[in-house]
């Protein structure tokens, strides 16, 4: 007996409804959007430059006396959070207090971090500081840039490799897509006000790397399929194509969120907003490269004949048993 | 059919054994950490009772590359400082003063009596008494320009002279102010390496990022705070002549000169002649030491040309007083008793015997040519890196068994295949790592930890193609050989795009990001040899095995 994540012979139809599928994936790009432009994203230290401070302390952790201790220095918007983790003991408390740059200072100064660390020795002798990190506003404006850079050159990358191997109309699927998962994911930062920092970065490029992965798969068997069923009309082939790999998607989107669960919940507090951005991503990911990529592509068209010589582009791989 | 060439087999199981190999020594980490330094010990000449034993920890034959932990994992201090090249630019300016005065000197018949005008730090003005001589005097400077070293400025000169008005300008071409950027540059790093070693700590990193970054990266150091006590001192010592006291900044001072306070007596200022008689680059050896009255103190020594311009200048200056200048702070500033010759002398202040032991450790490793200014620094306790490293450790075991079983439960005994290929490919990703001495970073470890969820798709696309072959009643065989060959194009498009969106991160990210990037980077390289090679290789020799009539994958 198998463990079977979908039936072993599917012929569900995913185009019937494509309108509502596409209408919600435009709502919720409309509200990404919106989010992001009403209230921002929740910008770390990597990207608005600033310090934090984790604190660790044996004793309850008070957060209206850490903030009235720091008060009287004058820093400016200071944020303070309590850390939770499931693997902190009662006697393990952990704070992070976030300090704004400073007004004109490009550099950062250590006079301010020590400061700060006295005024939370006299509220809390115990206390420890397990990590102080502090950005320029000088390199927070850079690193900015070079993170969009990053994301628009991975999806540039790709909408060319895809069209090198595929056809315009899968590499506009695609990208259409990732764009999609791009901006939920950005979407959902800024709508729970999540700590957005450059691991989140990281986390968005393999997200963009994921979807692809399962976009690519689908478009695979579709191109074949193409090859197969000369006569049969664009929808047809396309609805087989994805239930016969819907088995497949299935399993490594559950494995994948296997593994991403266990980092969540086990990993420590440190990766837990990245971990998080990578199991929304494979959710939709997964989710775009049916009801996104192929719709799109559905609806562009296909060059139907494969079989002239002229438009071998790099099948190599797929041309062995066509 | 399911036929691989036997010079095929050997190959993968050497590649497989070479990555057990590899991976091998991070099993015993610390062990092999103290056989590695212990060989690093003895190689530098040292000796000391234990070494050897040490050094036996680990069988030499064996490979004793680590992984390396980056500093969130291990803890540690962090700097990225930017090298303030425009400083350079004025004392280079300013120290060609002397010879282009001692020049037109010799022609004041010609273009009369020279003044220095005051102006911007990075330019001279020169102001002549037969303003028609303007054109004449300043092409006899532009004789004195020299071309600027390296390949790339080829052909052009150091200074740019130009007549502005009345005066003439005399400024550092661009091709000069970019070499001496290189050089700046250059010297920082190499001078911040020398100071982080005099200290001794292990494997620092010190790289530099971009056109005047530097990023230092010190394991184990308390916090950024003592890093930068260490290098963010210039430590610029020079000897100036003094030629009167002040009371305030603001004092004037004369073309040539600036005022300068002093380092322990508030409101009292020097000024003082800018071009120096003698710099720190002429020590050759600094030491604390004491003064006669038993106060801490460091004692210097110049090396052979510095000691014959300090013994000349103390010479022809006896009775009037000099400064010991450091970092833009006159140290003290003695009256010159006698002709010091030998080129050794002693600095007093008022230091503390750490500040003396310090500032001689300063001056050994050699003054940064330029300030620092300091753009990020972190500071990474090295418990909250070891809860990191638990808390990853756990929830790679975890998502370890819940693949492993998942892959059971859904694919039988072609899972247990997927498993054992599984296993080999997260050996072969640390083997790979160690190999390469890439760090790993907690981001790093979230990779792993997604390369064994997305390093099962490979074999996921081979057994469901395998599958479907299977229902078209086609031989066991034939659907085997079937499945890999028809999901190959899917998984090699499927990973080269994957493999895009790392190189990119690799190529643009930095730090933390990095380390993701190159193990989801060689995870995607290894899931892919271990699903067409690996699995395939083991699903082949259970097949002639076994020689079952029907499968069931």
């Amino acid at each position: 007996m198998r463990l079977r994540l979908v039936p072993a012979e599917t012929k569900w139809d995913f185009f019937e409804r494509y309108k509502l599928w596409l209408g919600i994936s435009a709502f919720m790009m409309v509200v990404a959007f919106a989010s992001f432009a009403l209230q921002g994203l929740n910008y770390g230290i990597d990207f608005r430059g600033g310090t934090t401070i984790r604190t660790d302390s044996r004793m309850e952790i008070d957060i209206a006396g850490y903030r009235s201790a720091i008060e009287p220095l004058q820093l400016g918007d200071i944020t303070i959070t309590e850390v939770f983790d499931p693997s902190f003991g009662a006697d393990k408390n952990v704070a992070m207090i976030r300090i704004q740059a400073q007004d004109g200072e490009e550099a950062v100064t250590s006079a301010v971090i020590e400061a700060v660390e006295k005024a939370l020795q006299a509220q809390a002798p115990d206390i420890t500081f397990s990590s102080v990190e502090s950005v320029g506003p000088k390199v927070s404006g850079e690193l900015i840039q070079t993170a969009i850079i990053a994301v628009v050159l991975a999806i540039g990358a790709v909408l060319i490799y895809i069209w090198l191997r595929f056809e315009w109309q899968f590499a506009v699927g695609a990208v259409v897509a990732l764009v999609h998962d791009v901006l939920l994911t950005i979407g959902i930062f800024s709508e729970l006000q999540i700590r957005f920092d450059l691991a989140i970065i990281a986390a968005l490029l393999t997200i963009v790397g994921y979807s692809l992965n399962d976009t690519v798969v689908v478009f695979d068997r579709v191109r074949e399929n193409l090859r197969k069923y000369k006569q049969k009309p664009l929808k047809e082939v396309m609805n087989i194509s994805i239930n016969e790999t819907l088995s497949r998607t299935m399993m490594t989107s559950v494995t994948t969120l296997l593994a991403l669960i266990a980092l969540f919940v086990l990993g420590g507090d440190v990766i837990r907003g990245f971990v998080f951005a990578m199991i929304w991503g494979v959710i939709v990911g997964t989710y775009s490269s049916i009801f996104v990529a192929s719709t799109i592509l559905l609806w562009l068209g296909v060059k139907r004949d494969w079989s002239k010589p002229s438009d071998t582009t790099g099948n190599q791989f797929a041309n062995v048993d066509a | 059919m399911l036929q691989i060439d036997r010079w095929k087999r050997v190959l993968i199981w050497l590649v497989v054994a070479a990555g057990v190999l590899l991976a091998l020594p991070n099993g015993f980490y610390t062990r092999v950490e103290t056989h590695n330094d212990a060989v690093k010990a003895m190689e530098a000449g040292g000796v000391a009772p234990g070494l050897e034993e040490q050094v036996a920890l680990w069988p030499s034959f064996l490979p004793s590359g680590l992984v390396n932990l980056g500093l969130d994992l291990r803890g540690g201090a962090h700097l990225l400082a930017e090298v303030q090249v425009q400083d350079v630019y004025a004392a280079r300016i300013k120290g060609s003063w002397p010879e282009i005065r001692d020049l037109l000197r010799e022609e004041r018949a010609v273009v009369g009596t020279v003044r220095l005008q005051k102006s911007a730090s990075d330019e001279l003005r020169i102001k002549l008494s037969k303003p028609e001589q303007l054109q004449n005097a300043a092409s006899l400077i532009r004789g004195l320009a020299r071309p600027v070293s390296g390949i790339a400025a080829a052909g052009a000169s150091d200074i740019e002279v130009s007549v502005e008005g009345e005066v003439i300008v005399v400024r550092l071409s661009e091709a000069e102010k970019l070499a001496t950027d290189e050089r700046t540059v250059r010297q920082s790093l190499e001078i911040i390496r020398r100071r982080i070693d005099e200290v001794g700590t292990r494997e620092p990193t010190i790289q530099r990022q971009g056109g005047d970054r530097i990023l230092i990266q010190v394991p184990g150091l308390g916090s950024a705070a003592e890093l930068k006590a260490i290098i963010g001192t210039t430590a610029q010592l020079t000897f100036h002549s003094v030629v009167s006291r002040a009371s305030s900044a603001d004092a004037p001072a004369g073309a040539g000169n600036y005022v300068l306070p002093s380092l322990d007596e508030e409101g009292v200022y020097y000024v003082l002649e800018e071009a120096s008689v003698v710099s720190g680059e002429d020590l050759v050896d600094a030491q604390p030491d004491f003064d006669q009255n038993g106060r801490p103190a460091v004692s210097f020594r110049f090396n052979t040309s510095g000691a014959r311009r300090f013994g000349d200048y103390t010479a022809e200056n006896i009775g009037s007083p000099f400064a010991i200048v450091l970092d833009k702070e006159v140290i003290s500033a003695p009256v010159i008793q006698s002709h010091i010759a030998g080129g050794s002398g002693i600095i007093t202040g008022n230091f503390s015997l750490e500040e003396s032991t310090n500032l001689a450790v300063l001056l050994r490793a050699g003054a940064l040519p330029a300030g620092l200014e300091f753009l990020e620094e972190r500071t990474i306790g090295p418990e909250l890196g070891a809860d990191s490293i638990e808390a990853g450790k756990l929830a790679c075991i975890v998502a370890f068994i819940g693949v492993l079983v998942f892959m059971v439960l859904s694919y039988g005994t072609f899972g247990i295949f997927a498993n054992i290929a599984l296993v080999f490919n997260v050996i072969l990703i640390f083997g790979l790592l160690s190999m390469l001495g890439a760090t790993l970073t907690l981001p790093g470890i979230a990779g792993i930890v997604l390369t064994i969820g997305m390093a099962v798709d490979a074999n996921v696309l081979v057994f469901e193609r395998i599958r479907e072959e299977l229902k078209s009643a086609k031989g066991p065989a034939r659907a085997i050989d079937l499945g890999y060959e028809k999901a190959l194009s899917a998984i090699v498009d499927a990973n080269i795009t994957t493999f895009i969106t790392a190189v990119i991160l690799y190529a643009v990210g930095s730090g933390p990001v990095r380390g993701f990037a190159i193990t989801l980077g060689l995870g995607i390289l290894t899931s892919v040899f271990t699903a067409i090679f690996v699995t395939r290789l083991i699903v082949v020799i259970w097949f002639e095995r076994r020689k079952p009539k029907t499968i069931e994958v």
